[in-house]
């Protein structure tokens, strides 16, 4: 990590729990502009939790929160007010996020499904809208299905779609909530094949997998967690090959 | 306000006469029996002339004129039935009459007697004749007109009682009170009354005694046979379709009364029912609360109770609404709960993703309800919706409680002109099915275009 810049995404001591059952401990990381990182971790660890912690879809209970320019911090036991869903409001539209389970709009075609967010919230005429639009869709492999609605697309064309949409915001940080989990096995690198080339174009990435191949291969570090905890941040090779904590041991012993 | 309705009768000869004596044009609005003098009362009309008998309660509520008819109750009773001469008679029996007339005092006062109220006299008589009820207890013009030519039925026992007919109206209006009863001072003294009441077949000597008059009639009894004729004649199943052919005025008109008030009713209940529906899946507490509260109210408590309310009960508190606007807006009041529960469960079946994806592109809530949760739960609740329009149409026919002519006020009137409660029935549930048809269709396509939302055919833009 280079030192000498401000990191674009960094939380700190986050927190939060579902009614009495705490998810997240006191969690923290910083990640510098156009890195892609992984964060890996068993099920129920709470690595989808902190993403939705990020762009504000679940509410931290406390803890800081920065990230493309807007800081958010919640004070142990401060309600979560009007103030607090305002920044997150400001704080999302300069933050993408895919889903594991794409939630295209049904009811609207690829390009609309693009151009909504930007003429609804920042205000973009419609025909630059279409344009950029247009011009995402080709970027994703998705040139001439604009007019397609979402279930008439397979999986990963509908993962591709949604990458598209997020990217028509702008965003200056991408989330991904498992972004190929609930893909079939064949569609699963034609959505990693996008990925990688935002990487390769200066995209700030965060990405939440079980794809263990995609973390070695693509990021630049992988953040390792476990029960409510971050246990490891290390670098993409040095974890794989020589984990620092017993626990990254076990669980990559049955990817490897 | 005034429907074309074939209008006749004695009182209508009466109040023609009287008006013209007082230099002013009558205008004549049909209410329910029931419903009489509480319009009265919210100002529906200036006067009521409907064999309404002058009693010491009736006085508390109305002013009346004086006596334009004096009578008495006459017994009627099925002409095998064993003679009867006086009430205690009665003891054990089941006696058939309307509300608000002499008779159900003097029923209720009789020991042992089961007194069944009827809305209409031929309906009342006829349960003589089905064995329904022993007899009926009626004042005897109504007796003389729609049992006394009845082959089934005959009269029996003495007068009972003795009634006046007043002309009502409001306590307020003591000045048209007086006028009216100068004017009927005059048709009485001028002998008009007299001819009108022998043409009608009702000049006793009872009213010639009361007025002072000759007790032989000054005319025949022309209007009563040409009544009894028109009403006991059996016309073959052909020459009653063509008599029917005189109330397609009134049909149509009643049929375009019940779209307009189901349609205008449905598009205010669309309205507040999805507000409801917003309110209660993602309104604040107190929001939510009210929403919900309304909901269970009105779906607790019968539609005919919020319409009666509504066009009977308002008016205490000092709203007055046209007919026309109560009925639209007790049925838009009542569907509108029922609405706001097919929103609700449209907007909880949209999986929580597509608002979340909403919000993560940086929409308010607010957009993402407007653009992407709406739309497609609009299309969710389309079916049911549709059904719930059928419903509605149906349920409509309790206008007709609030005077509206509406297909099913308009049943009631052709019904008790032809005494055909089966062919006008049928007749009209044929229009009510017309009517109808369309929005069955619509509701199957549109329930049928629900399923492949997700799979339509890709259309193209340019």
């Amino acid at each position: 990590m280079n030192t000498t810049t401000d990191p674009l995404v960094s939380i700190s001591e986050l927190r939060k729990s579902y009614d009495d059952n705490p998810v997240l401990k006191g969690v923290g990381f910083a990640i510098e502009e156009g890195d892609l990182v992984s964060v890996i971790g068993p099920s129920g660890c709470g690595k989808s939790t902190m993403l939705r912690c990020i762009n504000g879809l679940e509410v931290l209970d406390s803890g800081t929160i920065k990230a493309a320019g807007t800081t958010i911090t919640r004070q142990p036991g401060a309600p979560a007010g009007a103030e607090l869903a305002k920044s997150f409001h400001v704080l999302r539209q300069r933050v993408g996020m895919v889903f594991q389970q794409f939630n295209l709009f049904p009811h609207r075609t690829l390009l609309e499904n693009t151009m909504l967010a930007p003429m609804l919230v920042s205000g973009v005429p419609r025909e630059d809208a279409e344009k950029l639009g247009l011009a995402l869709l080709g970027k994703v492999g998705l040139s001439n299905m604009e007019d397609r609605y979402p279930a008439n697309l397979s999986g990963g064309q509908q993962q591709r779609a949604a990458i598209a949409r997020a990217l028509a915001m702008k965003p200056q940080v991408m989330l991904y909530d498992e972004p190929t989990s609930a893909l079939d096995p064949e569609l699963v690198d034609e959505v990693l094949h996008v990925m990688k080339e935002l990487d390769a174009e200066g995209m700030t990435q965060i990405v939440v997998t079980h794809e263990m191949r995609f973390a070695r291969d693509a990021s630049d570090y992988i953040i390792f967690m476990e029960g409510g905890h971050i246990i490891e941040i290390s670098d993409e090779d040095e974890i794989f090959t020589n984990p620092r904590d017993e626990r990254t041991r076990r669980f990559l012993r049955r990817f490897l | 306000m005034a429907p074309e309705i074939n209008l006749t009768g004695f009182e209508y000869e009466i109040i023609q006469a009287v008006a013209e004596e007082m230099g002013r044009e009558p205008v004549f609005v049909p209410n329910d029996w029931d419903g009489l003098i509480p319009g009265l009362s919210r100002g529906l009309y200036d006067c009521v002339i409907c064999g309404i008998e002058i009693t010491v309660e009736k006085s508390a509520e109305v002013l009346f004129t004086r006596p334009y008819y004096v009578t008495y109750e006459q017994l009627v009773v099925s002409k095998t039935a064993p003679p009867v001469t006086s009430l205690e008679q009665l003891a054990g029996k089941a006696i058939g009459t309307l509300g608000q007339t002499a008779a159900v005092g003097m029923l209720h006062k009789t020991p042992g007697v089961t007194v069944k109220i009827y809305d209409e006299e031929i309906n009342a008589y006829a349960d003589i004749v089905n064995g329904r009820v022993f007899g009926v207890l009626l004042d005897y013009p109504i007796a003389k007109y729609y049992a006394f030519a009845n082959p089934n039925l005959r009269f029996t026992g003495p007068p009972f009682g003795q009634i006046s007919y007043g002309i009502a109206v409001a306590r307020s209006n003591s000045a048209l009170a007086g006028e009216l009863n100068d004017a009927l001072g005059r048709v009485i003294a001028s002998g008009k009354m007299r001819d009108i009441l022998s043409r009608w077949g009702l000049w006793t000597p009872m009213v010639a005694d009361t007025f002072g008059q000759p007790e032989d009639p000054s005319l025949p009894d022309t209007e009563y046979r040409a009544f009894v004729a028109e009403t006991t004649d059996q016309p073959t199943l052909w020459n009653r379709l063509l008599g029917y052919t005189r109330f397609w005025p009134l049909l149509l008109k009643a049929s375009l009364v019940t779209i307009e008030v189901s349609l205008l009713a449905m598009v205010f209940a669309v309205a507040l029912g999805f507000t409801l529906a917003l309110m209660r899946v993602y309104g604040p507490f107190p929001l939510r609360w009210l929403a919900t509260l309304y909901i269970e109210i009105i779906r607790g408590t019968p539609l005919l109770i919020q319409l009666l309310i509504i066009f009977y009960g308002l008016p205490n508190i000092g709203i007055k609404l046209d007919p026309f606007v109560a009925g639209v807006l007790g049925l838009a009041l009542n569907y509108a709960a029922y609405e706001a529960e097919n929103y609700r469960a449209g907007l909880l079946a949209i999986p929580k993703g597509q608002m979340e994806a909403a919000r993560a592109l940086g929409m308010t809530q607010r957009q993402g309800l407007l653009h992407v949760v709406m739309p497609q739960s609009f299309r969710l609740v389309l079916p049911p919706v549709t059904n719930d329009f059928i419903s509605l149409l149906k349920d409509s026919s309790l206008v007709s409680m609030v005077t509206l002519i509406d297909l099913t006020g308009a049943y009631k009137q052709i019904a008790t002109q032809t005494f055909d409660y089966f062919g006008a029935g049928l007749l009209v549930a044929t229009f009510y099915l017309l009517i109808g048809l369309p929005f069955v269709r619509l509701a199957r396509y549109t329930e049928q275009r629900l399923l492949p939302v997700n799979q339509r055919r890709p259309s193209r833009r340019h």
